[in-house]
């Protein structure tokens, strides 16, 4: 049977956790509001951007002259994945599954006799991964210590994935991050950047009926690396709305779980007290009678 | 009947609402956008876009680059920065021009797809200088 003493320490430990993770819970909820409302507000572009991909796309796919960002290099033999997790832990699986998904895929891949090469987004990302596949990854970039994720960081891996396929260093491109579902639930998902898949067009028909200025390759080269960029910038974001939710849960558990172990310690702690003041009892009562 | 015009960034939806006309710093030159215009999409330099209101501009953004989606009904741009007429900063247009050059210096003379963008850098930076002063 432990203490009292030892008891009441460790109850009090129990609680100052308690505190702490509550107070990392409602932190988390209010980043995740915050971090919503930016994917909420990148949502308009992302749309518009896919509906001109999808008029453009089609009447440049069966060109000869296409842009490698769209058709491909006509090989698969080298991959490229840009694992997307965050930058710091404490926020339940969430790093872990998404990592695990890169690994896996990577581990698939290889199998199949493919190279792979990894751009790691996020440190957690980077520490998983160079645990196993540390020779295959080319790159990392990570976030800590940022306030907040703008465009600009998302075009700036862009421009390093162009750059590698316009040095012919990869052939497919894959971007593996946690889809944001709803606040408990991300789902790890790969997406394939390279080739651009296009979006199924519905407006695919009236697509002809479009003028271009400039003409449409010169367009399409525009717009591929800037289309590129905001599939990493919503990939980021819901990243960053799904870390705080999966910490918010997270945190959520641990308060209740800390406020369990509360609960029986206490309970453990009163039945030691009664126990230590029944006996001094009997040793009171013994001795009177004895004399 | 007005145009409804859009201005997206990346970041968040800029400005939604009808105009009289709108001009474009198109690719190849300004372009002013009245209702009923055939459909196009183009391709932005940076530049001012202009909000016509009964006859007068009313409105000014300045837009460093971007797409715009031209139908009858409605002018979608999607801006890669877009910031309105008044809050354009000198200085920063003057450091972006500096490093737009220094880019075009550093760039492959015999690839023209790069110096096309370098140049391009730079056009959007001499507007935005322009739109400050």
């Amino acid at each position: 049977m432990p203490s009292l003493k030892s008891l009441r320490i460790r109850i009090n430990s129990v609680k100052s956790t308690q505190k702490i993770t509550s107070a990392m819970k409602m932190v988390a909820a209010s980043k995740l509001r915050r971090a919503q409302s930016q994917a909420e507000a990148a949502r308009p572009y992302a749309v518009r951007m896919s509906r001109m991909m999808a008029s453009l796309g089609a009447s440049v796919a069966g060109s000869p002259t296409a842009p490698k960002l769209l058709v491909g290099t006509g090989s698969d033999k080298v991959h490229l994945l840009v694992v997307v997790a965050g930058d710091r832990g404490l926020a339940g699986a969430f790093n872990t599954n998404v990592s695990r998904l890169g690994r896996n895929l990577a581990r698939q891949l290889e199998s199949e006799g493919k190279t792979v090469k990894i751009l790691a987004i996020g440190r957690k990302a980077r520490d998983y991964l160079r645990r196993e596949l540390a020779t295959r990854i080319v790159g990392d970039v990570s976030f800590a210590g940022r306030k907040s994720i703008g465009f600009a960081d998302a075009e700036g891996i862009a421009q390093t994935v162009v750059g590698m396929l316009a040095a012919g260093e990869y052939d497919v491109c894959t971007l593996v991050y946690n889809r944001f579902q709803s606040v408990i639930a991300q789902i790890p998902t790969e997406m394939r950047l390279v080739p651009a898949p296009l979006p199924e067009g519905t407006e695919a028909a009236s697509a002809a009926s479009y003028e271009f200025e400039p003409d449409e390759e010169t367009m399409l080269a525009r717009l591929l690396p800037q289309n590129l960029a905001i599939q990493i910038y919503r990939a980021l974001l819901e990243t960053n709305a799904g870390f705080f939710g999966s910490q918010m849960t997270a945190m959520d558990n641990a308060t209740r779980n800390a406020g369990d172990m509360i609960k029986r310690l206490t309970q453990n702690y009163n039945r030691a007290r009664q126990a230590n003041i029944t006996r001094e009892l009997i040793e009171i009562i013994s001795g009177a009678e004895a004399v | 009947m007005p145009v409804e015009l859009e201005i997206v960034s990346p970041e968040k939806l800029l400005l939604s609402r009808p105009v009289e006309m709108v001009v474009l710093p198109a690719y190849e030159g300004e372009m002013g956008v009245l209702p009923g215009h055939s459909p196009m999409i183009v391709l932005l330099r940076g530049g001012m876009i202009r909000l016509y209101e009964g006859g007068a501009v009313k409105e000014q953004l300045y837009v460093s680059g971007g797409f715009a989606e031209v139908t009858p009904e409605r002018v979608t741009v999607l801006a890669t920065e877009a910031i309105p007429s008044g809050e354009v900063s000198k200085a920063e247009g003057e450091r972006r021009m500096a490093a737009a050059e220094a880019d075009y210096d550093a760039a492959d003379k015999a690839d023209v797809t790069s110096l096309d963008v370098a140049m391009d850098k730079i056009q959007s930076a001499r507007a935005m200088v322009d739109a400050a002063a």
